[in-house]
């Protein structure tokens, strides 16, 4: 429409500018100023090629590569079975597998690492394949949400033809299935492989010295050997290969983009066979889905050889023996922790909310602004969780030993799942909503708040949820960010398993049945909205 | 009274309304009748204020409301798909337009019953939008546009989407509500019928001058 028509229904002139101020300022300090920091450090020639000729990164590499790829197939292998029956069929209990099923993607990786350290024999730990069977385990959600979305709505009657036309199971599944189901396979080995190549708790938990990835490596260099030089350059070269593999998995996707016509094609099981078949692959995945957890909260009662509550009694106390001293307090960690979730709630909440707003009233604008809040969604937490530790170490803005460095480097982490989140819920008002409050007596600006604003109450809710479940889990970042004496549980959790014996070992899985508790609490208690919206919708 | 004066709008190289003229009375209800497609709707914008004309005037009672912006032209809009609000309760949504102009909470409330008495629906107010059928929808959109005692009310094809039972009860309701209330309006509709159930004059609309 001409620029003048809705010339008396336009919000004011300063209302974007205003909303973007917020989010942009911070973008500009915590994000972009820290990963220019970095990339300085980088551009001084010696130290590229000392990092790139240190022996040791060529097998860092391979290994991030493939265990990437290995992880991603067995992903979408196993995920594929659970995700076709829970998009085709209904039955009881259904809702309670798709949860079992999916709660694992959003659990604090610290967690997930914890739980096969207590599910795997002791030979298995540190090895490639604790490593890949976790990555399985966090990731199926992601192919049973992505592949079962898709599956949901491709129509019966298309693989019905293709049998009439004298194909068998085996050849509509190859032939008609996977062809248009294509999008959706693509899409989600492009996002299990992005998490699998930037993986840092699980590798770190169960890779061990000899199974890093480059993740692992950035933040062993930093950390441990003092090489920060080393390190930014490495954070660098991951940068530049996630920028490729996000680019590539965009073509690939809109190349095999396909429309399908038609609703939900959901039914019952009507034969015996489906019955058990239904109940032979989803007993197994939910049993695998289940086991690595309950193994945790099983050992947190079994320290040595037999069963006891040592590790819960003394999780508050932070001595061992009378006069030793754990150095980790466990149960002050979780205070910590619950602390910097509320701190990160409320910023990504505020700083996400007016930057969906901003978003969504900057119209044509508003893409470059989304665009650029997205960019931390696109660096690893490790990057961000660097780049931050060597910008604010010198005055005047030496922040180091400041308690909101850490938060704030959650709620870079959480801001962009917040502004997704809610840019579709106010895309999808339509726009007559507002000229129906204007046409009531409401100025632009107030029918923008009560018909705009106002809605976002609900799934406000829901991303605050989820921000809080990002601040509990998140251990990239805070693993650069931490201060001793201000440990949160995830980097508590990774403090007691390094130590020997079995009371501190027991101790983190009590300390990380904590935090499961914690995190799967809030995710239930956020995604009932959601769910409740989409059933009225 | 309602004076539409020359209006013309253009789109792309297509004049949707070509030097387009009207007048409502005080109480008087007017269809403007035409088939789908022929820039009703698009008049009732820029009467609204929701649209600016590329050339031409609205006037109310004397003024020239050109550049007076919708909220405050004391004109209302009942939309063809209600446009109810879906986070607000009933009550909330017929007691917005009282809201926005600063009533205070006992008189919203008064105005709300009484609203919900005009329309038939006593007792709905604790009901949520996305609750109501068709007909409770279109009932509740009346009220609500009624609610700031607007001097002329807008009906954008207001009874379509109903089946014809209903949609005639609902038509012979709507004439009554708008008879009683003394309130002057434009409508627009594809259908001669309802025109003439509602509208105390009707005019054929070809997109020029009426």
């Amino acid at each position: 429409m001409d620029q003048h028509r809705d010339r008396l229904t336009r919000l004011p002139l300063w209302t974007v500018p205003a909303l973007a101020a917020v989010p942009l300022l911070g973008l500009a300090v915590f994000y972009a100023w820290p990963l220019g920091t970095l990339l300085a450090r980088v551009l001084q020639p010696s130290s590229v090629r000392d990092v790139l000729d240190a022996p040791g990164l060529g097998r860092v590499l391979w290994f991030t590569v493939w265990q990437a790829v290995v992880s991603t197939a067995l992903t979408l292998l196993l995920g594929f079975a659970p995700a076709y029956l829970l998009a085709r069929y209904t039955f009881p209990g259904r809702r309670t597998v798709l949860a079992v099923v999916t709660v694992p993607f959003m659990l604090p990786t610290v967690v997930v690492g914890a739980a096969f350290v207590a599910l795997l024999p002791d030979r298995w730990h540190q090895s490639a394949t604790a490593v890949i069977v976790a990555h399985v385990f966090f990731n199926v959600a992601v192919v049973v949400r992505l592949v079962g979305a898709m599956w949901a709505v491709l129509p019966t009657d298309l693989t019905a033809a293709a049998r009439t036309l004298g194909a068998s199971p085996a050849q509509v599944l190859r032939h008609v299935v996977l062809p248009l189901l294509r999008p959706a396979l693509l899409a989600a080995a492009g996002v299990v492989f992005l998490f699998t190549f930037t993986s840092f708790g699980v590798v770190k938990l169960l890779g061990g010295a000899r199974h890093t990835t480059l993740e692992v490596e950035i933040a062993r260099r930093a950390t441990q050997l003092g090489d920060v030089d080393g390190a930014a350059v490495l954070s660098v070269l991951q940068l530049l290969v996630l920028g490729a593999v996000v680019w590539w998995s965009a073509r690939w996707q809109r190349r095999a983009a396909v429309a399908f016509h038609g609703g939900r094609t959901t039914r019952r099981a009507r034969t015996q066979r489906e019955r058990r078949r239904l109940a032979v692959v989803l007993g197994l995945t939910v049993i695998a889905m289940a086991a690595p957890v309950l193994a945790m909260v099983a050992r947190s009662f079994h320290p040595g050889a037999s069963w006891s509550l040592t590790a819960w009694r003394t999780l508050g106390n932070s001595e061992v023996r009378p006069g030793i001293s754990l150095g980790v307090d466990p149960l002050a960690s979780l205070l910590v922790s619950l602390r910097y979730a509320l701190v990160v709630t409320a910023i990504s909440v505020v700083v996400g909310g007016t930057a969906a707003l901003a978003i969504t009233a900057a119209r044509r604008h508003g893409r470059l602004l989304d665009t650029g809040l997205m960019l931390p969604l696109g660096t690893s937490a490790v990057t961000i969780g660097l780049g931050m530790l060597i910008t604010f170490d010198h005055d005047p803005v030496d922040w180091r030993a400041s308690w909101w460095l850490v938060p704030l480097g959650h709620a870079l982490v959480a801001i962009p799942f917040v502004v997704r989140s809610l840019v579709p819920v106010l895309r999808s008002v339509p726009p007559d909503q507002r000229a129906a409050a204007v046409m009531l007596g409401a100025s632009p600006l107030r029918a923008w708040f009560e018909v705009e604003v106002r809605r976002l109450a609900r799934p406000v809710a829901a991303a605050a949820g989820f921000a809080a479940a990002i601040s509990l889990g998140e251990f990239g970042a805070t693993t650069f960010l931490t201060r001793a004496g201000r440990e949160s549980m995830p980097i508590a959790i990774d403090q007691l398993l390094a130590r020997t014996g079995d009371v501190p070992r027991a101790q983190a899985f009590a300390l990380a049945t904590l935090l499961f508790a914690l995190t799967a609490m809030v995710i239930v208690a956020a995604d009932r909205p959601e769910v409740t919206d989409a059933r009225r919708a | 009274m309602l004076d539409v004066r020359d209006v013309r709008v253009r789109f792309g190289d297509r004049d949707v309304l070509r030097d387009v003229s009207l007048r409502v009375d005080d109480h008087e209800v007017v269809a403007l009748l035409g088939p789908s497609g022929i820039g009703k709707s698009t008049l009732l914008r820029v009467v609204a204020g929701l649209l600016v004309p590329d050339a031409g005037s609205v006037w109310l009672d004397g003024t020239d409301l050109t550049d007076v912006p919708p909220h405050r032209r004391r004109i209302g809009l009942m939309f063809q798909d209600e446009q109810l609000f879906p986070h607000l309760d009933v009550a909330a949504n017929i007691g917005f337009g009282p809201r926005m102009a600063g009533a205070d909470r006992a008189s919203i409330t008064r105005r709300v019953e009484t609203l919900l008495a005009l329309v038939g629906l006593e007792g709905f107010g604790g009901r949520r939008v996305t609750t109501l059928s068709g007909g409770e929808a279109k009932r509740v959109a009346l009220a609500r546009a009624l609610a700031p005692e607007p001097a002329v009310l807008l009906l954008d094809e207001p009874l379509t989407g109903l089946d014809r039972e209903l949609h005639d009860r609902l038509a012979v309701d709507l004439a009554t509500v708008l008879r009683d209330t003394g309130t002057a309006a434009l409508l627009v509709t594809h259908d001669h019928d309802e025109a003439a159930v509602i509208a105390h004059r009707t005019e054929v609309f070809t997109g020029g001058t009426v």
